[in-house]
């Protein structure tokens, strides 16, 4: 017989012994191990996923800051151009400003440099003209004009209005001193005599008249009693004559000054201010009157009365 | 000539007796015991392991994987009976190489054995699984006339898978120590070899045959689920 009874149930027994024996040492513990690892690796996975999902996060995250920070970044350069454009615009006005005010200065100066030389021309030409007059007629001033001179004279003391010939006649009756009788060249006894008469005529009175000599009255006479005058003389004529056209000339600077801004303008507006002012004081024709007529003033001139 | 290691005895008091079937099963018992405990005693559960535990987890997964392919759902539950079944046979055949060993399963007790523990844990499976009720009624299937045939079936399979087992690793020893008699030289180790290929073959085809059974019990009632996720 092949089969021991016996022995096939100690077998059987140590068939379940083994059976325990590598449940017990082999089965679970390999087992165990194998299900810690697929769990450690299923974790790691996990957090591999995790981290990958954070990276990715941060990624989104990085990436919007920087969409962000290139936005802001465009925004400032955009700002920061159009300040540089407004400064620079501001800065352009200035200077166009600064240029405008140095060429409204500029042109100011000029101006002003354009009539102080107009002004002075002015001046020059008005003394210049004044000069020529005062030798034309010195050199005009003659012993026949004298005469015709004396004769205006006397006329004048005898047609003298009430109020002057009494305040005259008052001065040379109080004076102590002989009236002064001045002339720019020396009187002929006759027409000293024609004076000598004509006063006391005209004052009803003995008057006492010293004669003189006096060149600066360019041609006139000119009678003087304790402080009371009465002269005609062409010196006279041309101080007021030149009183007048400088009066007439500072009113005109005025307005032409603000009416001829271009300096360009300068030669033009001169002779035509001289033309204005020249044609009253007849410079012109005081040379060719005394000549022609040798008696031009006697029209005009009025004697004039100063109290001092 | 001796047939089985059961007729060298080596202690016996009446109707106990120590013969070489046991003591080469104690053997291996406590190499497989010991080598398991030495492996496992420090079984690393990270990435880097030792080689040995990659050997036993090979094994034992492998293991596993051939009890889900036979159709068991839950692998871990047979894996201790059906397992020990295979390293039992594979490690008796293999140490066949030792000079002087004689396989334990050379013995037809052991394999009878062997068989009455499949014989008596098939229904105890089936139980298990389906209830006292369900397992017997699978005896009376399709009708109560293959209940004879059907416990005929069960037995005759236990005592074929006893046989078969011992008959080819009796059959190997015997071929090597006849061929020792006539060729001393190369012919023995060429069958050596070929006992190791047909013991290694023995032992997957009686621990797959066990688990078909334990399967066949299992699930006889159940409208067969999604055959699993066959790999």
């Amino acid at each position: 017989m092949l089969i021991d009874w016996f022995t096939v149930g100690a077998q059987t027994l140590n068939f379940l012994i083994l059976v325990w024996l590598m449940k017990r040492f082999l089965y679970k513990p390999i087992i165990d191990a194998i299900d810690a690892r697929e769990k450690r690796i299923a974790a790691e996975l996990a957090d591999a996923d995790a981290k990958r999902a954070e990276a990715q996060k941060e990624r989104d995250e990085f990436q919007h800051k920087n969409e962000e920070f290139d936005r802001q970044r465009a925004a400032l350069l955009s700002k920061a151009t159009d300040e540089a454009k407004a400064e620079r615009q501001r800065l352009l006005d200035e200077a166009r400003q600064a240029a405008d005010a140095l060429s409204a200065k500029r042109q100011e100066t000029l101006r002003s440099e354009a009539h102080s030389l107009n002004q002075a021309i002015s001046r020059r030409t008005q003394q210049e003209v004044f000069a020529i007059a005062r030798k034309a007629l010195t050199d005009l001033a003659t012993t026949s004009l004298e005469e015709r001179l004396g004769e205006v004279f006397t006329r004048r003391l005898r047609e003298m209005d009430g109020k002057a010939r009494e305040g005259l006649a008052e001065a040379l009756k109080t004076a102590s001193d002989p009236a002064l009788v001045r002339s720019a060249f020396d009187l002929p006894a006759e027409q000293r005599a024609a004076i000598q008469n004509a006063l006391n005529e005209t004052f009803s009175a003995e008057i006492h008249v010293r004669f003189e000599t006096a060149p600066d009255l360019v041609s006139g006479i000119e009678l003087t009693a304790n402080g009371q005058k009465v002269a005609w003389s062409i010196a006279d004529y041309l101080t007021s004559l030149e009183k007048g056209v400088g009066e007439l000339l500072k009113e005109k600077d005025k307005p032409e000054a603000k009416t001829t801004p271009t300096p360009e303008a300068k030669a033009e507006p001169e002779p035509e201010n001289k033309a204005e002012p020249k044609p009253p004081p007849v410079s012109v024709e005081p040379e060719s009157k005394p000549e022609t007529k040798a008696e031009p003033e006697p029209e005009e001139p009025t004697p004039e009365t100063e109290s001092k | 000539m001796r047939l089985t290691p059961d007729e060298m005895v080596f202690w016996q008091h009446g109707f106990l007796k120590l013969n070489a079937t046991i003591v080469f099963t104690w053997g291996l018992m406590f190499a497989l015991a010991v080598g398991s405990k030495l492996i496992t005693r420090k079984l690393s559960t990270g990435l880097e392991r030792s080689r040995w535990q990659n050997l036993l987890e090979i094994v034992v997964t492998a293991i596993e994987k051939q009890i889900e392919d036979v159709g068991l759902r839950d692998p871990k539950k047979y894996l201790g009976f059906l397992g020990t079944l295979f390293l039992f046979v594979a490690t008796a055949s293999l140490c066949t190489v030792i000079p002087g060993y004689e396989p334990p399963t050379g013995s037809l007790s052991t394999t009878a054995a062997l068989a009455l523990c499949v014989f008596v844990a098939v229904p105890l499976f089936g139980i298990a699984d389906q209830g006292m009720g369900g397992y017997f009624k699978s005896y009376v299937e399709p009708t109560f006339i293959m209940l004879p045939f059907n416990i005929i079936s069960e037995v005759s399979r236990t005592l074929a898978l006893a046989v078969r087992l011992f008959g080819n690793m009796m059959s190997g020893a015997m071929i090597i120590a006849i061929l020792l008699t006539i060729t001393p030289f190369i012919f023995p180790i060429v069958m050596t070899v070929l006992g190791l290929l047909t013991g290694m073959v023995q032992a997957y085809i009686f621990s797959i045959l066990a688990a078909v059974y334990i399967a066949a019990a299992t699930r006889t009632r159940r409208p067969e689920p999604e055959p699993a996720p066959k790999t």
